[in-house]
């Protein structure tokens, strides 16, 4: 199994970085640079870049903050939120983002997604799953941040933009994200065996021992953690040893 | 002086970033004229090889780099543009590559079935990388750093002493690090890898590590 990727997840809105509780509630937590550069000299793998209000609003506001955190941060960036054009998509790649994660869009019009992979590689496009538990086995992919029905099940989902061609999944748990409860593992466990391209997981994470738990658990290979870290819970650091010391391989 | 090729499919603005943290003097052109006698060139990439390589037929930059590499500027190739460094590709049909290294673009190996923990594929993410002997000396890096991968295929080097670097993919020897003389390509980004990368941009790129 290849390193696991610890992953810092920062939900922007306008100016800020922003957390709430099942994707609502929304509170300000700190400012976007402070904290990118912050979770960069933790030793986080990744930074990933939500923009919570772009869908609702049609606007892409999170261009400036991603090309300033590209000034001086050399790890990857993912940027989602609102992404439906590929024009939209060129213009975050070009702001020094290497993925882009794409939802609203996708469950709209999944064609989408295949040009998307066409104009720039399929290893840059992120299909951006928002799941709602629905009943015993069964999960509902939602849109819009978790505002909207999609309609659609979520291992259907997956496997349906795999066989498009995307490159990654992201995959959110609206039932435990923000609650710091832990994750929903059987979701996790069901989507990571409907595809086989890579799994970030996101939502729930109340602990270090929490995400190691998961990934024990799961065998997922990337997590994507933020109140834990935005409410200095623990350190990417944090996170990394107890990966480590639960026999999994971490980037030092 | 650092010439870095731009026809369009590359992530320049964080090359460009990592280039001038490491105060190395560059410049981006998507001109064939302007590669000719240059000391450096940096080819990045990302992509499909098939679209790539139109690109770079397009404005006659593919015989300028292969015309600059015959007059020994020293080549880097940077993810796709270390694919592109091949001699061909079987990424979505079979397409000719520069041929500045002898080799051929596959894709990756798929885990066995039933692999408990495969490494799935794209491989992406931070992979420990296991330098050869001589390049390890050369760049004066530890012999197994993390770097940063985010690929599906992979460069088959027709002689294995071309062959820098390897990571594991799926039980598999894959090409972290291809070189040959004046000619070398990075499957990782550099850009992308955290201090590693850095120094290791800044070893080749400086000290004339290769």
């Amino acid at each position: 199994m290849p390193a696991i990727r610890t992953i810092v997840r920062l939900d922007i809105k306008g100016e800020n970085v922003i957390k709430g509780v099942h994707l609502e509630g929304l509170r300000v937590v700190g400012k976007p640079a402070e904290m990118a550069h912050k979770y960069y000299a933790q030793g986080a793998d990744e930074l990933l870049y939500m923009d919570a209000v772009a869908s609702l609003y049609g606007r892409n506001n999170i261009l400036h903050i991603v090309e300033e955190a590209a000034r001086d941060i050399f790890v990857p960036m993912t940027v989602g939120g609102g992404l439906r054009t590929l024009e939209d998509i060129k213009a975050v790649l070009r702001s020094g983002a290497d993925k882009v994660a794409i939802n609203t869009a996708a469950v709209n019009r999944p064609a989408f997604l295949r040009e998307a992979a066409e104009t720039f590689g399929s290893q840059c496009i992120v299909l951006s799953v928002e799941a709602v538990r629905r009943g015993p086995g069964h999960w509902e992919a939602m849109t819009d941040n978790g505002r909207e029905r999609a309609g659609r099940n979520v291992e259907d989902w997956v496997r349906e933009a795999q066989e498009i061609g995307i490159g990654e999944i992201l995959l959110t748990s609206v039932d435990r994200e923000g609650t710091k409860l832990g994750f929903d593992t059987e979701l996790i466990k069901r989507v990571s065996d409907a595809v086989t391209v890579p799994v970030i997981v996101s939502g729930g994470a109340g602990s270090a021992a929490h995400v190691a738990d998961m990934i024990t658990t799961t065998r997922a290979e990337a997590v994507a953690c933020a109140s834990i870290h935005h409410y200095d819970l623990c350190t990417v650091d944090d996170v990394k040893t107890a990966i480590a010391k639960s026999g999994f391989e971490v980037r030092p | 002086m650092i010439t870095v090729v731009d026809y369009g499919r590359g992530n320049l603005f964080s090359l460009g970033q990592a280039l001038g943290a490491l105060d190395l003097r560059f410049r981006f052109t998507d001109k064939a004229d302007e590669l000719a006698g240059r000391e450096i060139i940096i080819l990045p990439g990302v992509g499909a090889f098939g679209d790539a390589m139109e690109q770079l037929r397009r404005g006659g930059l593919d015989e300028a780099i292969v015309k600059a590499a015959a007059g020994g500027a020293r080549i880097l190739g940077i993810c796709l543009g270390m694919q592109l460094l091949a001699t061909r590709s079987k990424e979505f049909g079979d397409h000719e590559g520069l041929n500045l290294i002898a080799g051929e673009v596959r894709r990756l190996p798929d885990p066995a079935p039933r692999t408990p923990d495969p490494c799935r594929i794209p491989n992406i993410g931070w992979r420990r990388t296991t330098l050869g002997g001589g390049f390890a000396a050369a760049v004066d890096l530890d012999d197994a750093p993390y770097f940063y991968f985010v690929h599906s295929f992979s460069f088959y080097c027709a002689d294995p002493a071309d062959l820098a670097g390897t990571i594991d993919v799926n039980g598999t020897n894959v090409a972290a690090i291809v070189g040959r003389g004046n000619i070398w390509g990075f499957q990782f980004h550099p850009e992308k890898s955290g201090q590693a990368g850095l120094t290791l941009l800044d070893r080749v790129l400086r000290a004339g590590s290769l």
